[in-house]
This record gives structure tokens, C-alpha cells and sequence, in this order.
């Protein structure tokens, strides 16, 4: 089959991506039809309310869920046709994934859960620590390196996450409310080294509920049952404003 | 608030002239709102009227200054350190539109809803990009200018939930109404407090 090329700035690419749970009477139908593209130095936010689609759509971006239909294309690589251990490899070097639910290793302390990954992906231990403790300072949590996750408050935990999906240069950073535990300060820190992240020239996306937050992207899009129903743009003159249907 | 309560507290601080009160004033609140020389000395004036101020000496440049009074400092403490009370939200333009749409026949309020929202997005986002691309925010004038930039910030914000809410009220109500009817189904017939028609047909009333 003949696939076109994808763009050398482009780093994600969804195409007519839809997603349906469970078969029959019962299928409940997450994404339909959605196309979405990051390149590298775009923050795109993803808004919309409870239970449309927006952490279905995170998980097929990130390759941890195989979509009903669509192509998902992650720096050039066609993710249906990867083998485990190119998808593996991607998942180590290239992808920052921030969990709605944290899902840090709860026998691991704050820094080791930061620099699992990076020892994962060969790196020497005590490089992976330094690494490790930088991504914690930049989410101001020097002071808590040492605790395990279930001696730090959900906002802490959070923090521990974000810091491990920004370590080692990952250039597609993939967050699902990574602010939702923060207050507005502190959720304002993350925002901006993410910002800075992405402006060094990584890619990502940004689920979440705050349209302030969602402001430190270039893009927002709004997801309507599994749909993409609108969509702001940073730059141009011009927003997008499609019907739904 | 009025340009009167911020000059009155700027004398608060000792005598100053019109042009002096202009530049401190724009500084002083991040350059938010701008000022023209001439508003400053019709307000100089009111207050000097009001005896909240007393007109002083006029030094070799031809500057007069004006120094505060008792009473007008009693003001100018009163409203720093009062709370600010806003005018009625039920004036609210925004609000006061998609009151209408929901009860006007052929008005969509989501078309309504969406297209405010995109629009308050995107200032909101050009508010974030120039305090992303801001100076230090130790200095004085930045620290200013962030704040008032923050308070634009979070009440763009606080609009684009108040129109989520109100989307996710209307759609709530169609569905509960069986909407869908004539007029394209936008709007939540059921809820029609009185028919758009004309009063003569009287019937439309007994609601
Ligand atoms: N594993 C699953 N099995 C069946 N249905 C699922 C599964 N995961 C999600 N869904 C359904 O898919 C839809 C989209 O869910 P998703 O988690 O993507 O929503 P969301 O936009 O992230 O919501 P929230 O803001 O609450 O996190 C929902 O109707 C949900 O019930
Ligand atoms: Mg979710």
C-alpha cells in the first residue's frame, strides 16, 4: 500500500482515527473519525467535557491502545506496522506520557520513578539520577526526591509524574490533566516548563478541563462525543468553527 | 472604580502635579489603563470642588500641585480598603444574549455559545502568550502588569466556564424536553417563558 510521507516537522499524525469499546447492543463508540497532527514546537490542548473521547485519543496517540481504525504516525513510523521492540523503543526514548492517574511505581521513591525510563533505556545509573533529580527541580520538588509516592500529596505525585514524562529530551510529551491536582501557582510552574519543553522543539498534547491552561497552547481543540467540533488557533487570524456533524 | 479614587490615593502618598499624577498612575497599574493628561485635570478639578483636595504651589515650571485633605484621604483609605462592589450581573451583555437566544424561536444559543467561545480563547490565549514572553517578574513594573494581566486571565477563563456550564444546562434541557422540534431544535422550547409573537394573540400568554 502506498502511504504518503509524513512532513520531517510533523511528529504525530492521527488519521481517521475512531474507536469503539466492546461489540453489539453495548459498543460504546469513543473517537469517531479523528485527525489530529503535532509538529515539533506545537502545543496542541484537547478540551471537552467528562467522557468525550480525550483520554481514548491520548492513549491511541501514545501507542498504548491499538485504535478500531485509523493510523497513528509517530516521528515517521506508522505505529500498525511497528514491531514490539521498535514500539518499546519508542515508548522509552521518544513518548512523555502523564497518566490521569499518575501511575507511578508505589515501591520506587520520587527520583527512581523519574529515572526508571532512562535506566530502562541504558542509560548509566547515576546519569539517570542527575537527569532524574533536574526534572524534579524544574517541577520544584528537590525536597521530596526521596519519599515514595505514597508519603507525597496528589499534587506531588502528579508533579513526580510530570517529571518523568519530560526526562532525557522525550520530544512528545502526551499529559491527561497534568495540572488537575495543582493549585493555580503551581499549575502555572508546569505550564511553563512545558511551554519552554516544547519551544526547545519538542511536540505534545494537553488534556485538560482549564481553559487557562489549555491557553498556553498553539491549538486548541474541542472534542464532542469522540468528535473534533472546533478548534482555536493561536496564530491565525482565523478559527476553525465546524459543525459537528 | 474611577480614575478620582486612584489619583486620590496616589495624593495620599503627598503633593504631586497633573502630568506627575498621569505617568505614576499608568505605572503603577502595569500600563493597563491608559490616561490622557486632560481627564487627569477635569478630575483634579472635581476633587479640588468636592474639598477633597486643596490646589498648593506652583513651582518655576509652571507646575500646580495639589495636596489631599483630610477628608479626601478618609476617601482614599475608605476605598483602598473597602471591598469592590461590581454593578449587576444581570447586565451583563453576554449574559443577557443567550438569555434571549434561549427564548427567542430560530436562535441557536450553542451557535451562540461556540462562537464566544472561540473568541474568548483566543484572547486568552494571546493574554498568556505576552505574560509567557514577559520581563522578570521581580521588577516592580513587570509584577504590576502581571497582575493585572492575571486578573484578565482568570475572568476569560472564568467566561469559558460559565459558557461550558450553560452548553452542557441547554443540551441537558433538550434532551429532558424531546427537543429536536421545527425550528431546528435548538432551542429549548419548553423553556419559553413567553412566545416571541406579537401580544394580540393572547393565547401565547397563558403560560
Ligand atoms: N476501557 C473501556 N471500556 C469501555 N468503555 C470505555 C473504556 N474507556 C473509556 N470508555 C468509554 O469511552 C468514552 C470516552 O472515555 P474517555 O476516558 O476517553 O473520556 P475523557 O474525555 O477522558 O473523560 P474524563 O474527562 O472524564 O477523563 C466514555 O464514554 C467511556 O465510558
Ligand atoms: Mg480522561
Amino acid at each position: 500500500m502506498s502511504r504518503e510521507r509524513i512532513g520531517a516537522s510533523e511528529l504525530l499524525r492521527l488519521d481517521a482515527v475512531s474507536m469503539h469499546y466492546g461489540a453489539g447492543e453495548n459498543s460504546v463508540t469513543a473517537l469517531a473519525g479523528v485527525d489530529l497532527s503535532v509538529k515539533r514546537g506545537e502545543l496542541v490542548a484537547i478540551m471537552g467535557a467528562s467522557g468525550s473521547g480525550k483520554s481514548t485519543l491520548l492513549t491511541i496517540a501514545g501507542g498504548l491502545v491499538t485504535p478500531t481504525s485509523g493510523e497513528v504516525v509517530i516521528d515517521g513510523q506508522y505505529l500498525r506496522d511497528a514491531k514490539p521492540a521498535q514500539l518499546a523503543a519508542i515508548r522509552r526514548r521518544t513518548l512523555g506520557f502523564v497518566f490521569q492517574d499518575f501511575n507511578l511505581v508505589p515501591a520506587l521513591t520520587a527520583v527512581e520513578n523519574v529515572s526508571l525510563p532512562l535506566e530502562l533505556d541504558g542509560w548509566k545509573r547515576s546519569k539517570a539520577r542527575r537527569a532524574a533529580l533536574d526534572a524534579l527541580h524544574l517541577v520544584e520538588l528537590d525536597d521530596r526526591s526521596e519519599h515514595f509516592p505514597d508519603d507525597l500529596s496528589g499534587g506531588q505525585q502528579q508533579r513526580v509524574a510530570i517529571a518523568r514524562a519530560v526526562v532525557g529530551g522525550r520530544t512528545l510529551i502526551l499529559a491527561d490533566e497534568p495540572t488537575g491536582a495543582l493549585d493555580s501557582q503551581t499549575g502555572e510552574v508546569v505550564l511553563r516548563m512545558l511551554r519552554s519543553r516544547i519551544d526547545e522543539g519538542a511536540g505534545g498534547i494537553l488534556v485538560t478541563h482549564d481553559a487557562r491552561h489549555a491557553a498556553w497552547a498553539d491549538r486548541i481543540v474541542f472534542l464532542r462525543d469522540g468528535r473534533v467540533v472546533d478548534e482555536t488557533r493561536r496564530d491565525d487570524a482565523s478559527a476553525l468553527l465546524a459543525t459537528g456533524a | 472604580m474611577s480614575v478620582r479614587h486612584g489619583l486620590l490615593a496616589l495624593l495620599s502618598q503627598g503633593p504631586s502635579y497633573g502630568y506627575q499624577l498621569k505617568v505614576e498612575f499608568e505605572r503603577r497599574t502595569g500600563d493597563s489603563w491608559p490616561v490622557n493628561v486632560g481627564q487627569v485635570y477635569n478630575t483634579l478639578d472635581r476633587l479640588e470642588r468636592d474639598g477633597l483636595i486643596e490646589r498648593g504651589e506652583t513651582d518655576g515650571d509652571g507646575h500646580v500641585f495639589y495636596a489631599i485633605t483630610d477628608a479626601g484621604a478618609a476617601e482614599a483609605r475608605a476605598w483602598l480598603e473597602g471591598p469592590v462592589v461590581r454593578g449587576a450581573a444581570a447586565r451583563d451583555e453576554l449574559a443577557v444574549k443567550l438569555a434571549l437566544a434561549v427564548t427567542l424561536p430560530g436562535v441557536d444559543p450553542e451557535a451562540i455559545i461556540h462562537a464566544q467561545r472561540v473568541a474568548t480563547i483566543r484572547s486568552l490565549q494571546e493574554l498568556t502568550r505576552s505574560k509567557a514572553a514577559g520581563g522578570d517578574p521581580d521588577s516592580p513594573e513587570e509584577f504590576v502588569w502581571q497582575l493585572v494581566v492575571d486578573a484578565l486571565i482568570f475572568q476569560a477563563e472564568a467566561e469559558v466556564r460559565w459558557l461550558e456550564h450553560s452548553e452542557a444546562r441547554i443540551r441537558r434541557l433538550q434532551a429532558r424536553s424531546g427537543s429536536g422540534g421545527a425550528d431546528g431544535g435548538a432551542t429549548a422550547s419548553a423553556s419559553r417563558p413567553v412566545s416571541a409573537e406579537p401580544p394580540a394573540t393572547t393565547t401565547a400568554s397563558a403560560r
